[in-house]
């Protein structure tokens, strides 16, 4: 293995919530040097979020805080209404190439941190922003989350049966979407500034990148008017195709047969029962057409098996299948295993914790790092001191004088 | 941006965003299709409805921003070409089968030392080695087995697949990312490298905290529950989702410092509307955690607010909510989507000329606001082949008698 790809790139992160630091990890699993800045007398929005480990709050013990941050960043505290504070900020910005925000627009500009600020500083530093609505327009100022964009972006809406109301994905589900934009034009455009020597600011609106996972939708409603409806499990061109239920509480199975060839396999697994031959099932046409029926048959052969066992056998026949796995499920999973995707990590309020994970694709010349949380404040020396080189009775004296709430 | 880049594109729907992001940030991506046309061509929606393998507006969305060639590599003539143009390639991006780009000479190894400086990106399901990298996959098993479906779904039935299905996405998004990476390494390293992305780890990912929190916390499983949620260490399931007088809009009850605000404006504003609050004027926002609240409160709030709601349109609730500081969205449809005034405002949607259609269309626009590019759509899907010429006699320099034979052999 070599050298990490970032090493030696600097980021400095005023972002809070999920999508400004979600968007950067992908530096920091990768050998850069990540600083968080926070207030103490308002730190970061998921430190105060539950669930809390054991039910019990605490800036520490939030897992919305350490599932996002479970990556190698130093953590310090900054008071931003003490000059010095904002004096030390701006230092910090003449260390970094990447400077992140993730408040509604106006904040950083109201320090004097916008991006023209910080220009003046460093003139080819990179300031990457994110918030719901983007910089201008009318909603601006307005805040907003990922429980509320998912909504507002159609997330929300598209998942259902035909005779009720949609059902609503996992909750912030845009706060999972959004931040790979993001990373993916920070990683460009620092390999834009190594080529050209030129930085920039980046913009990312959250709802407006959102909106790039749902073109289809768009497409079809600008060309051919027409609305997404809901179709439960259905597919037009397989059948069987759905969740079946499995022996065991709450178990299933996702089974789809989209070939005659997957159907014939599909067949010699659950025996050849009479009714596989029925001419209401012999072409994918007329399955598709009689589903409703087909899946009471499929259903009355899974209920036998365990979800494993169901995907065990159809897949070794060649049909696509897998267990709907759950929370416990995804901690055990033998693929997930394989490529060492959870990592269990010791925190100091919350103890042991498998939930920590990398990034989706692993790359043959580098390994990437996941680390604990940081705790509030937990590196104010050693950014102070060492990375800005404050003399240690100094460093003291601006502690004392509150610089540092 | 990446304009100094070339990327093969060899994906089908399970990686073809990935070539999008970098084209619409200035990547060349070629997108290297079977004779005939890439069998993804066949996914609806179609424009006008005609099922037709130029009128796919599913194609159309994802791969707009390219080039297209046709090629076939799995000929020998069509290997040789592949690998010419492996030369001027910086980047390879390909979704099939783990194994089948080495069974056919075209794995990283071969195309490395064609090139060394060539990256690599395979986008799978599962990833390219281990216990279910051969697996059969659909949209459906990748949905289920990343833990997302379970999650989905009304509680009495079972668990859901979205009714537009997009989990791919996810592992294409994470397959560019893992591109960039390796294309600033590069320079440091000296070689490409080989980036295999699993959209199941993509996915897992996506899955959240609530799901991977409540168990390794609680050892609580997060079932579908339909439009609700369960506020995970407390038992209390509130909803996200609420229906209004001409739809549903997003609103979810937080608690903490940062909602005392809004709390408090949303009661004054349910009061204003001569709606009796009850237990939400008797409730000390400043204070009240879910550790204080029940199921039976979390039930009485939840009455208040549907009566509130159910009084008012999205777009009622949603400016008002918006003038007080209070995080409440309307679920949009398409139709209201491009009419939406901050969209608009910020002209957002991009008009892609499409002139064998006689037509242009309305597309998202970027999904970043640069100083230094317009991230964004650049021109409209290609046809099939439609730069054989451009790329094989321009760039490439084949002579008409190579290209004639290899047209004459089906393999262009």
């Amino acid at each position: 293995m070599q050298a990490k790809p970032f090493e030696g790139i600097k980021i400095l992160e005023f972002n809070w919530a999920g999508v400004g630091p979600f968007s950067l990890s992908y530096f920091a699993y990768y050998g850069a040097e990540v600083i968080k800045v926070e207030t103490s007398r308002r730190p970061d929005i998921t430190r105060t979020g539950s669930p809390f480990k054991d039910g019990i709050p605490g800036a520490e013990r939030s897992s919305y805080f350490s599932w996002t941050l479970g990556v190698k960043k130093y953590d310090v505290t900054l008071n931003f209404n003490h000059p010095k504070g904002l004096e030390l900020a701006k230092r910090l910005v003449a260390w970094a190439d990447i400077v992140g925000e993730s408040f509604t627009a106006g904040v950083m500009g109201k320090y004097g941190l916008a991006y023209e600020d910080l220009k003046k500083i460093k003139p080819n530093i990179i300031m990457f922003s994110t918030c719901g609505h983007g910089q201008t327009g009318p909603l601006a100022k307005h805040p907003s989350t990922g429980f509320t964009l998912t909504t507002l972006s159609g997330f929300n809406s598209m998942s259902g049966w035909p005779d009720r109301r949609s059902c609503t994905l996992s909750a912030p589900y845009t706060d999972f979407v959004s931040p790979l934009f993001g990373a993916l034009a920070l990683i460009a455009a620092l390999d834009y500034r190594r080529r050209t020597a030129k930085g920039q600011y980046i913009d990312l609106p959250q709802h407006e990148a959102a909106l790039n996972f749902v073109t289809p939708l768009m497409l079809n409603y600008a060309v051919n008017q027409r609305e997404l409806t809901l179709t439960g499990n259905r597919c037009a061109y397989a059948a069987p195709h759905g969740a079946y239920r499995c022996r065991g509480n709450d178990r299933w199975c996702a089974i789809s047969v989209f070939t005659d060839e997957e159907w014939d396999s599909f067949c010699k697994v659950v025996g050849n029962p009479p009714w596989t031959k029925d001419s209401k099932f012999t072409t994918l046409l007329s399955r598709v057409e009689n589903n409703e029926e087909l899946d009471c048959f499929v259903e009355e052969w899974t209920i036998h098996f365990t979800a494993e066992q169901v995907m065990a056998m159809m897949q070794a026949a060649g049909v696509p299948a897998g267990v709907a796995s759950n929370a416990e499920d995804l901690f055990q999973d033998p693929q997930l295993k394989h490529y060492h995707h959870f990592h269990d990590l010791d925190h100091p309020a919350i103890g042991k914790c498998a939930y920590y994970q990398g990034p989706g694709f692993r790359l043959s010349e580098a390994d990437y790092e996941v680390a604990r949380p940081p705790l509030l404040g937990e590196h104010n020396e050693y950014v102070y001191t060492k990375i800005l080189g404050i003399p240690d009775d100094e460093f003291v004296q601006l502690m004392e004088d509150g610089v540092f709430d | 941006m990446l304009s100094c880049y070339r990327v093969l594109d060899l994906t089908d729907e399970k990686g073809f965003l990935c070539g999008k992001v970098l084209g619409d940030l200035g990547a060349d991506v070629i997108k290297v299709e079977k004779p005939g046309g890439d069998p993804s061509r066949s996914i609806g929606p179609f424009y006008h409805d005609i099922a037709d393998p130029e009128k796919s507006l599913y194609w159309f969305a994802f791969n707009a921003s390219k080039r297209s060639i046709t090629l076939d590599i799995q000929t020998d003539d069509g290997q040789e070409v592949f690998r010419k143009l492996v030369k001027t390639a910086d980047v390879v991006i390909e979704s099939a089968a783990p194994g089948y780009m080495d069974k056919l000479g075209l794995g990283y190894p071969a195309l490395s030392q064609v090139n060394p400086g060539v990256i690599m990106t395979s986008i799978s399901s599962f990833g390219q080695i281990g216990p279910y990298s051969r697996y059969k996959t659909s949209e459906i098993v990748l949905w289920a087995l990343s833990g997302m479906m379970y999650t989905v779904g009304d509680p009495d039935r079972p668990p859901l697949l979205p009714s537009y299905p997009h989990s791919y996405l996810f592992g294409a998004m994470q397959g560019a990312i893992g591109t960039m990476i390796a294309l600033y390494q590069r320079q440091a390293l000296g070689r490409g490298q080989h980036v295999d992305t699993s959209a199941q780890m993509s996915l897992v990912w996506a899955t959240g905290t609530e799901v991977h929190a409540t168990w390794e916390f609680f050892r609580q499983v997060i079932r579908r529950e339909g439009r609700m949620r369960l506020r995970t260490g407390t038992g209390i399931r509130t909803p996200i989702m609420w229906q209004c007088k001409d739809g549903d809009i997003g609103f979810f009850l937080l608690l903490g410092v940062n909602f005392v605000k809004p709390m408090s404006a949303l009661v004054e504003w349910i009061e204003s509307a001569g709606i009796d609050s009850g237990i939400m004027k008797r409730l000390d926002w400043n204070t009240v955690g879910w550790d204080e609240i029940t199921q039976d409160m979390a039930g009485e709030i939840d009455g208040v607010l549907a009566q509130f709601f159910s009084r008012h349109t999205k777009m009622e609730l949603f400016e008002g909510a918006a003038n007080r500081g209070i995080q409440i969205v309307p679920a949009l449809t398409a139709k209201e989507t491009l009419e939406f005034p901050q969209l608009g405002v910020r002209d957002y949607w991009v008009e892609v000329s499409h002139p064998e259609l006689g037509t242009t269309i309305t597309y998202p626009g970027g999904f970043i606001r640069s100083t230094e590019t317009a991230c964004r759509i650049r021109h409209r899907a290609p046809l099939i082949g439609e730069h054989n010429e451009e790329v094989y006699r321009n760039e490439l320099g084949l002579s008409t008698e190579e290209l004639m034979t290899l047209k004459q052999s089906k393999v262009i």
